[in-house]
């Protein structure tokens, strides 16, 4: 049987940070990672980031993409690509179906000491009439498509929601040579940060608060052809009578993100419901240990944030794991891990930050008081 | 406020939330104007800065500040800022115009001498303007520096162009 020391699920950030901590640690590391190429959404990133120094920032989000694969693989990390684990068994197994050459798949029961899972997040979805129309999709698809594969979505974008990623991904379908011609945010504030609110109003796109989409309309060829919005009320609720129509042959929906935790289900971790965060997370301690021993998690799936948090996650877990195979000592790991929780606590100050710091104690507590330790579950 | 609920800023907004050159300073030439007026952690435009005039410290959430005697309105900080938050204004250009330099991410990047249209943060068109440099350099990692032309009085409004 196939055996590692690490096995890390998903090759975002978080997930190569953790990858290569392992590694460079000297343990045999597999990342396994269901797209045909590694790095998560960083090389849809095109932008700089922001952050401080010590987390490159003012780098664009791909270069430090292509630093981490660098990395990964000088510490060798091995990595299979289109790959997905579809079991946990008792005994540290864990099934995963592997992508082989000529897109074939093969299933693979690897026993794993420790297990570190960083799947990421999905897209949350907007219903309203037509949203099964072509022509409408997610902020992330779109992205993906201008920035990853090089095809424009369409020529006319009304964008919906104003956080981070409607507002970047706004300018960088204008970047692609797209129009957007609206931006609607139901709440009645811009929620992303102002500078990437400032640099779309200066290149003309108008930001409508307190709006929603009520409909998309097809045209005769089926796909989007017009698209209409209205005011909302306090409940968001649309008023009627305050309808516009807009002609666009693309509705983005960037409406945030919820965790992605298939992986921590599958392996019974205990979950709580953290609504800043976005949904279902799973419980964990300050080494990034779930409920169950031997468990971790790191980045999105913890509670959706941005790349540097993540990446901050990521090393801890790497850290943790390594610390419980014997590889570094307690005294070392712990003092690693404060220097990163100080590092964390620097990325989650001011009015868009101190919120998640407040959320991630509230899950520290909340594994202290409900799990304490670490349990083994097998 | 018009910056959280249309993500633009008014000038009144801005000019109370950061510390703007004064007269005296614009008199003397071109001149960096840091936008940035939200507590985000970030920091790279310190860094930038090899005259030391822009500082952010611990946290790094504060604000920038920038010592307005001690920046030569070079240019490279424009390029470092994530956000595009930060102008090189130059209200000593002529008797009548003034410069503004912008980062420009949008293709085509401007050539010197091509005649433009100038809008103000809200993307409205004010005014004609011309470009008279377009520094790229590699370490600016693909952020141009548009500098254009206008007409005096908008110097404290145009903020960019209206894509090519």
């Amino acid at each position: 049987m196939l055996e590692r020391d690490v096995l890390v699920v998903g090759a975002g950030p978080a997930g190569l940070a953790a990858s290569i901590e392992a590694a460079k640690a000297g343990a045999d590391v597999l990342l396994v990672d269901l797209n045909m190429k590694p790095g998560g959404q960083l090389f849809k990133q095109i932008h700089k980031f922001f952050g401080s120094s010590a987390h490159r920032s003012g780098t664009r989000g791909f270069d430090i993409g292509l630093k981490l694969l660098e990395e990964a693989k000088e510490a060798g990390v091995e990595i299979w690509l289109q790959s997905t684990v579809v079991g946990a068994f008792p005994g540290n197994l864990i099934a995963i179906e592997k992508g082989v050459d000529g897109g074939a798949k093969e299933v693979i029961t690897l026993k794993s000491k420790k297990v570190i899972i960083a799947t990421g997040a999905s897209e949350n979805v907007v219903r309203f009439k037509g949203w099964t129309t072509p022509g409408v999709m997610g902020a992330g698809a779109a992205q993906t498509m201008i920035n990853v594969n090089h095809v424009k979505p369409g020529k006319k974008i009304v964008m919906v929601g104003s956080g981070n990623v409607g507002l970047i991904v706004s300018y960088q379908l204008m970047q692609a040579g797209c129009d957007v011609v609206a931006l609607i945010e139901a709440a009645p504030k811009i929620g992303g940060y102002a500078v990437h609110a400032a640099k779309i109003r200066r290149a003309g796109v108008p930001i409508y608060t307190k709006h929603t989409v009520v409909e998309a309309i097809p045209g005769e060829d089926g796909t989007v052809c017009k698209v209409v919005i209205a005011q909302v009320d306090d409940h968001f609720n649309p008023i009627p009578g305050t309808e516009e129509t807009i002609e666009a042959d693309t509705v983005t929906i960037g409406a945030g993100l919820k965790p992605a935790t298939d992986m921590v289900k599958l392996e019974k971790c205990q979950l709580t419901f953290n609504g800043p965060f976005g949904g279902f997370i799973p419980l964990h301690n300050d080494k990034m240990e779930t409920s169950k021993s031997g468990v971790y998690v790191a980045g999105d799936a913890t509670g959706v944030e941005e790349a540097n948090t993540a990446l901050e996650e990521g090393k801890i877990a790497g850290i943790s794991a390594v610390e419980s195979l014997g590889l570094i000592s307690p005294k070392e790991a712990e003092k690693r891990r404060i220097e990163i929780w100080d590092r964390l606590e620097a990325l989650r100050m001011g009015p868009f930050g101190e919120r998640r710091q407040q959320e991630k104690d509230n899950i520290l507590k909340e594994y202290e008081e409900k799990i304490g330790t670490a349990v083994e579950m097998d | 406020m018009a910056l959280i609920n249309d993500g633009y800023l008014e000038f009144e907004e801005l000019n109370k939330l950061q510390k703007l050159p004064s007269e005296e300073r614009y008199a003397k030439g071109p001149v960096a104007v840091i936008e940035c007026v939200q507590e985000i952690p970030c920091n790279p435009c310190e860094a930038a800065c090899k005259f030391g005039a822009i500082n952010v410290g611990n946290p790094i959430t504060n604000l920038p500040t920038c010592s307005h005697d001690k920046c030569t309105g070079c240019g490279v900080c424009v390029s470092k800022c994530p956000g595009l938050a930060i102008f090189i204004v130059n209200k000593a250009y002529s008797e009548t115009t003034a410069t503004v330099g912008f980062p420009y991410e949008y293709m085509p990047t401007p050539s010197e001498g091509m005649a433009v249209s100038a809008v103000n943060r809200k993307g409205e068109v004010v005014c004609d303007a011309k470009v008279v440099k377009v520094v790229n350099p590699p370490a600016f990692d693909h952020t141009p520096v548009v500098t254009i032309e206008i007409p005096k009085e908008y110097a404290d409004e145009v903020r960019s162009i209206k894509r090519l």
